[in-house]
């Protein structure tokens, strides 16, 4: 409408600087048969809190992917902000946008986003069941796309043959990320991998090797958010890590429907809005997570937010510039492919920045002071973007 | 296991019907004369309620595709089978399996000209798709 006001964009609140006071992974991370989604969750929150010296009764906001009502009564919460959004993988990414907002707008002070998922054992995980009726339903899993592996995977031969490249050209991305893991003693896949040991490792769906797929993993995750000022008057375990712009965005249900099979618009427009609010571009950043649950998304990541040029992904990461010592330290937990992969890895990726930036890393990146952390939920069909600082 | 057969809505209804009789038809709007897909009561480009139907060509091209050797439900004694995007001559991208031709990464190919076949499923018709001029 004509008349409206202008947006308060310059008001006070905005410029509230939001950090992530508390992060913790749970202590044990790939085959955990005893514990169940709740507890995967509860125990890295109940770290995380630690760390900022507080408890759960310091906590009104809380997120999750998990349902959001049961995880606060399971943990003894009380919340007055609570945040269930469910896109996928990059939900996290997501609700640490929305905290970092609820905060600033005060409707919460201390916000938890916990993660827990029995992605191997699914102790008690919810029934995985598909809709027959919704636009995947109808018209991609009747023709046997019946897993992430054989739907998020479908758009990369058009990708590769776009750029006059082969399928062979995916086994460069665990290749790289392996010298990674094989340095992290808590990465699921951590041997340092040949182009032949990709290669040669079981199809899964061509041209998909069980290497180019991430594992099953059991796992969970919490942040701690509040804003900067609140995190001043704590005794922190760990300095606390900036959250210096954010952007989510949705294209299409399945990657069947998306505009274009070679570039994901969630991609691009998540990251154009985190890094205009951070007033920040490509070549300020030090660090670099690109959500990998298949080797292709790195290739995808890193052109649409706009590391490379289209097409250019491939030779980027056979240089070497994502590997330790490039230019572009990327995925240096060993990724979604070689770490661990719960289902909604999000967090993982986020937890592996965090610990960049605060120094306590397995594979600490030297002299970084900015992280890019690009998620991506369902099939090329939601992302979330954070920029992080120290 | 039987493969899975889709549970339309009233958006989608008449896809399936025409698809019953072998045929296949794109919805296209009244108002700004685009086609899309998945079907839907409004224009996604422009809001329009005003939505018809075209039958389409049946004809396009692979324009990306995997070999699946992790099978689906009802999938699983055929042993690995292709799932492909098809960019129709209408510039619609329909899911498919790939019909009379080896499922093989040699004998499927980018840009592969196809056609739109269809497959008995129960009391359902499955919009298929094979090499164009494979019909004997």
């Amino acid at each position: 409408m004509d008349d409206s006001p202008v947006p308060a964009s310059g008001s006070s609140g905005v410029s509230t600087e939001i950090v992530i006071a508390g992060a913790a992974e749970s202590e044990r991370l790939g085959v955990i048969p005893d514990e169940s989604i709740w507890q995967l969750a509860a125990g890295p929150t109940l770290a995380a809190l630690a760390q900022c010296g507080l408890t759960v009764a310091d906590v009104d906001g809380i997120a999750s992917t998990l349902p959001v009502v049961e995880l606060a009564y399971y943990l003894g919460m009380r919340p007055s902000w609570l945040d269930g959004t469910v896109v996928g993988g990059c939900s996290y990414m997501l609700h640490v946008r929305h905290a970092a907002a609820a905060i600033r707008s005060g409707a919460a002070s201390v916000v938890v986003v916990a993660h827990g998922e029995s992605g191997r054992s699914r102790v008690g995980s919810p029934p995985m069941v598909p809709n027959p009726s919704s636009a995947g339903g109808q018209f991609e899993q009747i023709y046997g796309m019946a897993g992430a592996f054989s739907s998020f995977t479908i758009p990369t031969m058009a990708y590769l043959h776009r750029y006059g490249l082969d399928e062979t050209a995916l086994a460069e991305v665990p290749v790289a990320q392996s010298a990674w893991a094989s340095q992290n003693p808590r990465a699921t896949r951590g041997k340092l991998l040949t182009t032949d040991d990709v290669l040669n490792s079981r199809m899964i769906a061509w041209p998909f090797r069980v290497l180019e797929c991430c594992p099953r993993s059991d796992g969970g995750g919490a942040l701690v958010l509040m804003s900067a000022e609140r995190a001043a008057d704590l005794d922190l375990a760990h300095p606390a890590v900036t959250v210096l712009g954010s952007g989510e965005a949705s294209e299409a249900p399945g990657s069947s429907f998306m505009q274009d099979l070679t570039s994901f618009r969630g991609f691009r427009d998540s990251s154009a809005a985190a890094l205009r609010e951070a007033e920040l571009s490509t070549e300020d950043i030090d660090h670099l997570m690109v959500y990998d649950a298949y080797a292709h998304l790195p290739f995808y990541g890193l052109e649409d937010i706009g590391f490379v040029g289209r097409g250019e992904a491939y030779e980027f990461i056979r240089s070497g510039a994502t590997r330790p010592g490039g230019t572009l330290p990327m995925n240096t937990n060993g990724g979604g492919l070689l770490y661990a992969h719960t289902g909604m890895y999000g967090m993982f990726a986020i937890q592996e920045a965090v610990r960049q930036l605060r120094g306590d890393a397995a594979v600490p990146v030297p002299d970084v002071h900015t992280s890019l952390v690009q998620g991506v939920g369902g099939m090329f069909a939601a992302a979330g973007a954070l920029v992080l600082a120290n | 296991m039987a493969k899975p057969v889709p549970v339309p809505t009233p958006e989608t209804q008449f896809y399936w019907d025409r698809a019953k009789e072998r045929e296949l038809w794109l919805p296209k709007c009244g108002n700004c004369g685009r086609l899309h897909f998945s079907p839907r009561a409004f224009c996604p480009f422009c809001s329009s309620v005003d939505i018809g139907w075209i039958r389409s060509s049946g004809r396009g091209t692979v324009e990306s595709f995997i070999i699946n050797h992790t099978p689906g439900p009802g999938y699983a004694e055929q042993g690995p089978y292709a799932i492909a995007f098809v960019l129709l001559d209408e510039g619609i991208r329909l899911a498919s399996n790939l019909l009379e031709v080896e499922q093989t990464p040699t004998a499927i190919t980018i840009g592969m000209p196809v056609e739109v076949t269809f497959e008995e499923r129960g009391e359902w018709t499955i919009p298929q798709f094979r090499p164009a001029g494979a019909a004997a």
